[in-house]
Formats: structure tokens, sequence, C-alpha cells
């Protein structure tokens, strides 16, 4: 199985940029449809800014998965910040440590296919975001 | 090119803005780090004084994505001209893109729309009433 | 009715743990475990259940030429096999993996049957590995006819979705879609996704959505109507909902959710008389 990754490092604002270009190109390599393609690359922007901002920087790495019609890319995020205190509080629409809206992580969260979020004081956080080409 | 009306023509780290019979017009015309956003509202707000302008136009029709970064920027956008006594129109949004910002709650209430620059122009310069009603 | 050297009923009693064993090994070396979607408990439970069946059923049943797999004697086999593959479908693991779930139970059996005979017996190894190819054969078939099927019945939900939600061009700068039926969120989606395309290409400045035929609306269809609402919004067109009847008026109050800002409208002449004015086109008579 050929190697499908790509990975961007998220250190600064302008980053951010570039994790979406990363995404639109994985989206555009399993033939995403357009509006597959805008909802996964904001919810790819949202998450990565909020590495960026929050999490002291980390990583995103992108993934194409799977065969035929059910292709999907797999996005995940690793950061390296103190990590999510309540993570159900956090996707609650509204919600905002920063000076966000509380848009970013629960919108990102109903732009995708799959959302998981793992959170630790210890690890960091990780997002994992799955979508599909349809 | 025919320059009647217009009064100038700034560049804004790359995307011109474009002052034409009391309307700013800007096309943003790629993907634009969070910098270059703020950079580019700036730029709008300080040119809307500068030319006393009545109205700004933000043509988003080659933008793929507006995250909640750019919809909140565009946003205060608004409200920065609406204190200069200017209406903010922005006009050529994606369906893609609509749908979207819907999903993410982000349905930019203070903001005007309309289907292109055209009729945009027509709205500001007529002092027309807005397209339709903030949701 | 048992024949009279029932190898595979035979061979399964002797060494039912050791088989079990084999064939969960096998099954994770032929790649056919999916720990991602099926937990590893649920494996052996699954993989146990399987081969129990076919012990107590391979005790009565008929191996050699009359082997038949509709026999009564197999209907727990075939249950347990109904079984597994629902849920293992639901969680998308793919035909052939399943397959392989299956025929990778053959290598503990075969190896035993093996030291049975003896190993002097030249030709044994030969028809396992021809016997492995065609199981690659036939997995590949299934895999093939079910990849395409699926992909026949997409197509077909595509157009069909196409076909229950057309949106219509009623008037220069005026687009209306007629809603019929239930609103699902995969509907509405398409609904909203025709619609705004729609205002595109005829650079439209009203959508009138008629829910005249929509048989119920509750919370989660009044939810998609404000989104669709909103997005037309976003595009710089009006959206009005008309085809609010007294009844649909009540439960939408009745319900609580609220419609701010969003122009309805009784039916879809009124409908289109506000979307004529909107748009400064004025219409004789009446």
């Amino acid at each position: 199985m050929p190697n499908d990754t790509v990975s961007v490092t998220l250190r600064r604002a302008s980053d951010v940029a570039y994790a979406r270009q990363a995404a639109m190109q994985t989206m555009a390599a399993i033939g995403a449809s357009s509006i597959k393609k805008t909802k996964f690359v904001t919810a790819v922007s949202e998450i990565a800014r909020n590495a960026v901002l929050y999490g002291r920087g980390g990583v995103i790495t992108f993934e194409i998965v799977g065969s035929g019609p059910r292709r999907s890319v797999v996005a995940e995020c690793m950061d390296r910040g103190p990590g999510i205190a309540d993570v159900a509080l956090a996707l609650t629409e509204g919600y905002s440590t920063g000076s966000g809206l509380g848009l970013g992580l629960s919108g990102a969260k109903r732009l995708v296919d799959r959302f998981e979020i793992a959170s630790s004081a210890l690890t960091g956080t990780t997002v994992t975001m799955e979508c599909f080409a349809r | 090119m025919d320059t009647e009306g217009v009064e100038g023509v700034l560049h804004a780290g790359g995307t011109p803005i474009v002052t034409i019979t009391g309307c700013v017009i800007v096309a943003i015309r790629d993907d634009l780090d969070d910098q270059s956003v703020m950079h580019l509202q700036d730029e709008l707000v300080e040119e809307v004084a500068r030319r006393g302008a009545r109205g700004v136009i933000i043509d988003i029709s080659a933008l793929e994505i507006v995250d909640t970064f750019a919809g909140r920027m565009i946003g205060s956008m608004a409200q920065m001209a609406r204190m200069m006594n200017a209406r903010t129109i922005l006009v050529g949004m994606r369906p893609a893109v609509a749908m979207t910002l819907v999903e993410l709650g982000m349905t930019l209430v203070g903001v005007e729309t309309a289907l292109n620059a055209d009729k945009a122009m027509n709205l500001i310069v007529n002092d027309l009433p807005p397209v339709a009603l903030a949701q | 009715m048992a024949s009279e050297n029932n190898v595979l009923a035979e061979t399964l009693q002797s060494d039912f743990e050791g088989i079990l064993t084999g064939w969960l090994q096998a099954q994770a070396r032929e790649g056919a475990k999916r720990t991602d979607l099926v937990s590893t408990r649920e494996t052996e439970k699954q993989s146990r259940d399987l081969l129990t069946a076919l012990a107590r059923a391979s005790r009565d049943a008929v191996l050699d030429d009359g082997f038949d797999f509709a026999n009564p004697v197999w209907d727990q086999v075939r249950e347990t096999l109904e079984e597994i593959t629902e849920s293992r479908t639901q969680r998308g693991v793919s035909p052939t993996e399943i397959g392989v779930f299956v025929t990778s139970m053959k290598r503990p059996i075969f190896e035993r049957l093996r030291s049975k005979i003896g190993p002097e017996l030249q030709g044994i190894e030969d028809m396992w590995n021809v016997s492995r190819v065609i199981d690659q054969l036939s997995l590949y078939a299934i895999e093939s006819l079910v990849t395409k099927r699926e992909a026949v019945i997409e197509r077909q939900q595509s157009e069909m979705t196409e076909v229950s939600a057309p949106v219509v061009r009623i008037w220069d700068r005026i687009v209306t879609v007629p809603l019929i039926g239930t609103l699902d969120s995969f509907r509405a989606q398409t609904v909203m996704e025709n619609l705004l395309s729609a205002i595109v290409q005829w650079e439209a400045e009203v959508a009138i959505i008629d829910i005249t035929g929509v048989s119920t609306v509750d919370t989660l269809v009044a939810q998609h109507l404000l989104k669709t609402a909103a997005a037309v919004r976003l595009m710089g067109a009006q959206c009005v909902i008309c085809g609010i009847s007294p009844k649909i008026a009540q439960t939408i109050v009745n319900l609580g959710v609220e419609l701010p800002n969003v122009t309805t409208r009784i039916d879809l002449q009124s409908g289109l008389e506000y979307a004529f004015k909107r748009i400064g086109v004025s219409v004789d008579g009446h």
C-alpha cells in the first residue's frame, strides 16, 4: 500500500494556512465533493489554530485510508499543550477559554464524519477527524 | 481600463483595495493566513476613513474556506464600518462556504450580503435597503 | 445418518481448543483480524460460537457427495454465520475479510488431518496450496460483486434524491423548491445544496421553499429550515418559506420553536407575491 501521509508542523499562525493547504490537497486526492472539502478544511483550520494558540504548537498529519468509494482522509492533530481540563465542556457551543467565539471545537466536530479527542496534562491534546469523499 | 469614478487603488499585502464612487471594494483572492486577514481589516478600516466611504464590499467568491477566525474578522469589520457610517456587504460566497458557516453556527448576523459586487454597489450607491433580513 | 468416517467431526472433537487457538492465530496471520473494528474478545467469542456449531453439525451431517448446506442440520451454523456477518458488516469489515475469517479455519484443521494421514502422502501439500488459491479467487469474485452492487445502489440513491428535491426557476431571479414527504437530515442537506447552487446558477435574489407537501414539521425539520434560510442569506439572497398551514403554524409554536427573521407565507401564491415585490416586479390583476 502506498504511503499517503502528509505532516505539517504547527508553530505559528501562518502554519495554519499550510495545514489548510495540505488538507485541501489530500481531500482533492480522494476526489471529495466541494462541500466535503470545504467542511473538512474548515474543521482542520479550527483545530490547527487551537493547537497553535492554546496547545503550544504541535503537528497535524493527514492520511488517506480505505479504498474505492469509501475512501476517506484522517487528520490527527497533536499538540504539546496543557491539555483540556473538561473535554465535554470544551465541546459545548459558545464555551471559550480564549478570545474566540467558542464555535471552533464544537463546530469542527459537526463538520466531519468522525471526531475524537483525547487530552491529558501530560500528553497534550490529540484530535482525530475523519471525512469521507462524499 | 475605464478609470472613471475610481478614487484610488491600494495594495494590502498583495490584495488590491479599490475605491469606486464611495465604495471600498476588495476581492480576496487566496487563502490568507490570520496575520494577513488582520492586516487587511486594518487597511480597509483606514481606507473607509480616508475616502469617507459609504460602503465596503468584500468579494469572497474565490475563497473555498471561511473559518470562525475569518468570519469574526468580517463581522468586526462590519461593526467598525458601521460606526463610521458605512455599510459592509459580503458578496460572492460559495454554497459550500455558506453551508459550512451555518453548520459552525456563524451566521454573520451584522453583515449585509449580496449575490455579487455589482448588486452590492447598486445597494450602496442608491442607498437601498438590505437584500435580506439577518437571521 | 452420520457418515461412516466423519473426519471433520472426529478432528474437531479430538482437539477443539487447539483448533480454536490455531484458527485465531491464522486469522491474525492472514489479515482477517480487524482489531480496530472488532475487539479481540468479541472475535474469540464469535470464533468459538462458530466452531462449536460446526462441531455439533458435522457429527450428524453428510460430508461426502450428499453434502447439502441447506439441510436443517446446518441451521445453527448458518445462523451463527449470519450473526457474525451482520455485526461485522455494520462496522465496515469487507466481504474478503469476512471470507478470510472463515477460510483461515482450514489451516489448523488441515494440519491435524495431515498428521493423522501421515507425512508420507506427497500430494496433500499441493492440494492445500491449490485450495488456498481457489479460496482467494472466490473471495475476490464476491468482493467485486459486492462493490459493483454498492455502486449501483449509490447511483440510484443519488438519482432519487435529485428527483425528490428539484429546484425550479419560476421567474427571473426567483427559484423555488417544493418539499414533499419527510425531511430527514440527509435530504435536508441535499435540498440546501441544490437550492444554493441554483441561486448561483440563476443569480436568484429570492429562494422560495414550499413546505406544503411536508408531512410533519418537528424541531429537527424546523432547524433544517432555519439553517437553509441562514445559508441562503449568506449567499446574498432572500429566503421565503411558504406552505405554512394553520396546522403547521400550531405545531411550530407548540414545539416552542421560533423562526426569527425568516419570512414565512401561508401558500405559494403569497410567497410569490412577496418575491415579486422584493425584486420589483408588479403583477396585474388579482
